[in-house]
């Protein structure tokens, strides 16, 4: 497979539907739309692929909800406020435990904000963000190659658990171009007990979400979190740059971690020794690594470009064991490279 | 040999339905579960019960079954639908699923012309909450929400959802019924089977409105529930056939495994 110059959207859109997506439902927003253009335009060509641009992203997300349980792998897109609408659905698919992908593209919120990147929907990202007790496994790609990579392993493990997965970017990993190379999906195994296809001459089925028996719901509840623990003990992804002999660690993840590696070479070429620690699920995010490595290291910055949304998990993960700071740049605005070395400098200087 | 004149539709489960007395859920289930049956086309349909009174009606339906969220049935049903064109899919909606929160999932399958079913029960309140006012609640009537009766001033008007839907190039056939009769039930039970029919012939989107019994929260008994769809809701809402393309006969459903 030789390698492909594509932008981030149409990236995910490739790697979807090469990873055998063939349903896909979404709802014009900016920095979003040319990978729903790209399904329109890429579903034609693939065998069985519907493409239906919803009237909402509410209808969007029922609708994969409803292809989903029909047997199909399905995966739909937005940024923020658009994203905000499907999480009665992103609730509900996992409830009924019905894979699929939703895909963020990032902007700059609250509420309608403006069409930059950021990363300001971490939170709503890592904790489920609609109602009820669930987990949503979250990738956060860093480059190109990632997107291609990240979007198709999503698609199986969405399958292998039975539960919706989501592809956090923003609109640079969205715009940008880079080389790619798509590699070979992976038969799909998703068995056909499943799905909801007619009861033949057989016994019907049904898929619910209401169970409003108390016993019932705890029992399901519970089953749902066995299933989030297998998940992170098994499917936890982080990335480790030069932090073999690093004094100072920056936790960064997507844009922000790519921003980070930019300024590291900078203050690598000034002898100072600081490294990279880049969750790439952000949930299940890689607590158990980041906690340990405050055994050898006792300085961590976080970068966001938000006020501060990942930073809580890294407290979480360190507790106490090592010193804290952050620098966020929220709202759309990106710092470049030599910013962000000039804060890493003064503060590796105050540690050191 | 007796000759079995009357039994319990095979596409109906055994259980107790769990509504209240008079309701016209328990008849309209029946209606769809007899299509069924009659139709031969048990092990080719999926349903996709609501939001409301009917979300348990996986309960009663012996077809396979998806539950939507309040309001998007039409969605999911959309996209069942196009993953499995030769199916046989039917949503089931009230009316403030239909033509409140869902109206427009609804409104959209409609107008593109989605080839399913849409069985919309109106009995002009929500009746699962406890009898709130719904889109469908007529000017005067009270409910919970609208305890001196609804105002146009306030509340706006009942939604004609029939006469609405009929108006949309997408939809194909558009019947209101009523189920407060023997003869209601009859028609009520063809308009069903021609809304399926219309599907098996890919005729596009079919939508049955039944004018559908609430005692308890209107607080009459059964028998004046039947008098006021009679002598009141069909004065706002009339039966009838609001749109039919259908015409020419067309293929036979046949049960595949």
């Amino acid at each position: 497979m030789n390698k492909v110059l594509m932008s981030g959207n149409n990236v995910i859109g490739e790697a979807a539907i090469r990873a055998g997506c063939r349903f896909y439902a979404g709802y014009p927003i900016t920095p979003q739309n040319e990978l729903t253009e790209y399904m329109a335009e890429h579903m034609r060509n693939a065998e069985g692929g519907i493409f239906i641009q919803s009237e909402s992203e509410v209808a969007a997300i029922n609708m994969i909800a409803g292809a989903s349980a029909a047997g199909v792998r399905v995966m739909t897109s937005s940024s923020g406020p658009g994203i905000s609408l499907k999480q009665e659905g992103i609730s509900s698919m996992a409830a009924q435990e019905l894979p699929g992908i939703i895909v963020n593209i990032m902007r700059g919120g609250p509420g309608l904000g403006n069409i930059l990147p950021s990363q300001g929907d971490y939170f709503q990202a890592t904790r489920g963000g609609g109602h009820g007790d669930y987990r949503t496994i979250v990738f956060a790609p860093g480059s190109g190659q990632e997107l291609a990579d990240l979007t198709m392993d999503a698609f199986d493990l969405a399958d292998k658990y039975r539960t919706p997965a989501m592809i956090l970017a923003d609109g640079m990993m969205g715009q940008m171009m880079e080389p790619v190379i798509f590699k070979k999906p992976k038969p799909r195994q998703y068995p056909e007990k499943f799905m909801l296809r007619g009861a033949g001459g057989g016994k019907s089925k049904f898929i619910r979400g209401l169970l409003l028996d108390p016993v019932d719901s705890e029992a399901h509840n519970w089953k749902l979190a066995r299933k989030y623990e297998v998940i992170s003990e098994n499917e936890t992804r982080f990335e480790e740059h030069r932090l073999d002999d690093a004094k100072l660690v920056i936790v960064a993840y997507g844009t922000a971690a790519r921003i980070a590696k930019g300024a590291i070479k900078r203050l690598r070429s000034h002898d100072m020794k600081i490294g990279l620690f880049r969750p790439i699920t952000l949930w299940p995010f890689p607590e158990m690594r980041l906690r340990t490595l405050s055994a050898t290291v006792k300085n961590f910055l976080v970068f966001e470009m938000s006020t501060g949304q990942m930073l809580e998990d890294v407290r979480l993960a360190l507790q106490g064991y090592a010193d804290i700071e952050f620098h966020g740049r929220p709202g759309g605005a990106v710092p470049t490279p030599a910013e962000l070395a000039n804060v890493i400098a003064r503060v590796y200087e105050q540690k050191d | 040999m007796a000759k079995i004149v009357f039994k319990h539709p095979e596409s109906l489960k055994e259980n107790i339905f769990h509504y209240c007395p008079g309701c016209g859920h328990s008849i309209v289930h029946r209606l769809v579960a007899e299509v069924i049956d009659e139709m031969g086309i048990r092990g080719i349909t999926i349903g996709v019960p609501p939001a409301g009174c009917a979300v348990l009606a996986y309960n009663y339906f012996d077809v396979d079954m998806i539950e939507a969220l309040h309001g998007r049935g039409p969605a999911m049903a959309t996209a069942i639908k196009r993953c499995l064109p030769d199916r046989v899919v039917f949503s089931y909606q009230g009316d403030g699923d239909l033509a409140a929160i869902g109206i427009a999932e609804s409104f959209h399958a409609a107008n593109r012309g989605e080839n399913f079913s849409v069985i919309f029960i109106n009995n002009a309140v929500y009746g699962m909450t406890g009898g709130q006012m719904a889109p469908t609640t007529m000017l005067n009537q009270r409910s919970t929400t609208t305890p001196a009766g609804r105002k146009q001033s306030v509340d706006g008007y009942p939604v004609k959802v029939s006469e609405i839907f009929s108006r949309l190039d997408g939809a194909a056939y558009v019947e209101r019924c009523a189920v407060s009769s023997p003869a209601g039930v009859n028609k009520t039970k063809k308009a069903i089977r021609k809304a399926f029919q219309c599907q098996l012939d890919g005729l596009g989107f079919s939508l049955v409105e039944v004018l559908s019994l609430c005692p308890t929260n209107w607080k009459l008994s059964s028998v004046d529930s039947c008098k006021y769809i009679d002598e009141v809701m069909s004065k706002v809402f009339p039966p009838g056939v609001y749109k039919d393309l259908t015409g020419k006969t067309g293929k036979t459903a046949e049960a595949r495994p």
